[in-house]
């Protein structure tokens, strides 16, 4: 399965642009680790319930209670680009 | 020489009046600045603040004036939280206090300094921290094991008290047992997650980094605990983990899983295990040997499921509402790519890569639906065994620390060597790290630590018996 890794498409699903150089490190190196990831091969796990979790987790909600909410000023000190009260990014929709 | 203090010995003199969280602190930063520049435990820390805080500090609380270092992938109010990676240095400063902080705070300790990290936790020798590079205390030409590098060494250098870490495949214990300090994760669930910046969130747990046993479950008492923050958060009754610490082992059945006790581990390594067993037994324990057959396949089905969970986890990594943007920027993509390109380190990106891989259509099945699988096969072995005794005694490392720069550019032989700390977290398991003797490489002495595993919320089984190790192990 591992030699169907194709490093430039994979980086687009993930939205990081690689380098050239990058590329070429990172292929031999997830090769190698795919290759050994593919050792499960040897199980047969045919009828066996998959688990996403140790223990089943019952995401229990919390009450519907308003709270506080952060102050936009704490916001702001951490966002790269902020005006009037908004995060601002660059144009999203097409003209 | 408070520096060199556990806890138990700073609170015994705080009630005596032999001296203040003040002098703790100056202690503190008065070897902090000697020392570490040399070893690089710290990433940033705030004297002023926690002075202040030690001035003000309710000695009647359980960790009243006790100053306690923080992994910075935990958000502590006010402070810088880095991850160790270029993406937050010098553009985030957290806006809330982590589950844990509040904890630690309610019960009056003081947050002073923050741990470096291999960036964003993923790493065994804190050689992948964007920042700087921390130095085991013991040899500076090896690694303090990662990736709670700087929490372990700054408690190994006495450059710190106690501290907190995070483990997801072995963060805590694995750098605990390379600089020769206590590590404790707790259970999944055990302990809110709630503030810690996320790698993989089926796997993560914050535990403490300490001294002396008795520390790990004084402070663990302030950290159990559920949590409406953390929807993963157990709301299972907690212990005083510090009662019945002493209650020894005669009677207790205790594990050596023969797959953990294999002859790749250094000769050293592997004495300190039979050593320590030896002792246990002596002392009354029923020593069985188990089987944990699935072992061989923890590294392979980790290195699936915490990269896929990390890749998702990461993606709020994008430039636009914190952390750094890259000024690269024409359009919304190219927002996110150049500012993940610019901001993520290699192996980040290695394991982003690994793990969108492996969620990606086509390959879905085969990798990740199978990984959890075979998790299901790697906790029923735990459950087995648990059923026929009370813990497991097992390395944490095949070897000790090695030194800096030796497995550059091999990732796999890097991941290898958490063979024996994954199925803890793969089982949701409680599991410590207590130091057991040394291993001699090149002619020097290294740290070794043992490790104790419990069934889920067995905590006070686990510090029952790394306590009672950690007696004899002094008797001798």
């Amino acid at each position: 399965m591992s030699d169907q890794l194709d490093i430039s498409k994979v980086a687009r699903l993930a939205r990081l642009k690689l380098s050239e150089e990058e590329a070429a490190e990172f292929t031999p190196q997830l090769a190698t680790v795919l290759s050994y990831i593919d050792t499960l091969n040897e199980l047969d796990v045919e009828g066996i319930e998959p688990s996403a979790h140790a223990k089943p987790v019952f995401a229990e909600p919390r009450a519907d209670v308003p709270g506080e909410s952060m102050p936009v000023e704490l916001l702001e000190q951490n966002a790269p680009s902020f005006a009037q009260d908004q995060i601002r990014v660059p144009r999203v929709v097409e003209s | 020489m408070l520096n060199t203090k556990t806890i138990s010995e700073i609170k015994a003199g705080y009630a005596g009046g032999d001296f203040s969280p003040v002098d703790v602190i100056t202690s503190l930063e008065s070897a902090i600045a000697e020392q570490d520049a040399q070893i690089g435990s710290y990433l940033s820390r705030n004297v002023e603040t926690a002075l202040k805080a030690a001035e003000s500090a309710d000695l009647s609380l359980p960790l009243g004036g006790v100053p306690i270092a923080i992994k910075d992938n935990i958000n502590v109010l006010g402070e810088p939280c880095t991850c160790a990676s270029k993406f937050l240095e010098g553009a985030y400063q957290a806006p809330y206090n982590a589950t844990v902080i509040t904890k630690l705070l309610q019960a009056g300790a003081i947050p002073f300094g923050r741990a470096n990290l291999d960036e964003f936790a993923m790493g065994s020798a804190t050689e992948n921290s964007a920042v700087q590079l921390t130095r085991n205390p013991h040899d500076l030409e090896r690694v303090p094991g990662g990736s709670s590098g700087g929490s372990a060494a700054c408690v190994a250098g006495d450059l710190a008290i106690a501290s907190l870490g995070s483990d997801t495949g072995g963060s805590i214990r694995q750098p605990a047992s390379h600089c020769g300090v206590v590590g404790f994760k707790p259970s999944y669930g055990r302990v809110s997650r709630y503030g810690l910046v996320a790698f993989a969130s089926s796997l993560d747990q914050i535990g403490p980094l300490t001294k002396s046993v008795t520390d790990a479950a004084m402070l663990t008492n302030v950290l159990a605990g559920h949590d409406p923050l953390d929807s993963t958060s157990l709301d299972a009754p907690t212990l005083d983990y510090t009662q019945g610490l002493d209650e020894g082992v005669a009677g207790k059945k205790i594990g050596v899983p023969k797959e953990y006790l294999s002859d790749d581990l250094h000769p050293d390594v592997k004495k300190a295990v039979q050593t320590a067993i030896a002792a246990l037994e002596k002392e009354g324990a029923e020593i069985v040997e188990v089987s944990l057959p699935h072992t061989k396949y923890c590294v392979p089905t980790y290195y699936i499921l915490a990269p896929a969970e990390a890749s998702s986890n990461l993606s709020r990594f994008d430039g636009v509402r914190y952390a750094n943007r890259s000024n690269d920027v024409t359009d919304v993509l190219s927002m996110y790519e150049n500012s993940r390109e610019e901001g993520f380190g290699p192996e980040v990106k290695r394991r982003i890569l690994l793990g969108t891989y492996v969620l990606s259509s086509g390959y879905y099945d085969a990798y990740y639906i199978k990984a959890q699988k075979v998790r299901t096969l790697i906790m029923r072995d735990f459950n087995e065994v648990f059923e026929q005794v009370d813990a497991l005694i097992a390395p944490v490392a095949p070897e000790p620390a090695r030194k800096i720069g030796e497995n550059a550019n091999d990732p796999l032989q890097e991941y290898l060597a958490d063979i024996f700390t994954i199925g803890a977290n793969l089982a949701g398991i409680p599991a410590i790290s207590v130091p057991a003797g040394t291993a001699e490489v090149d002619g020097k002495q290294l740290p070794v630590g043992l490790q104790i595993l419990g069934p889920h919320l067995g905590e006070q089984t686990v510090l029952q018996v790394a306590r009672a190790w950690e007696l004899l192990r002094d008797a001798e």
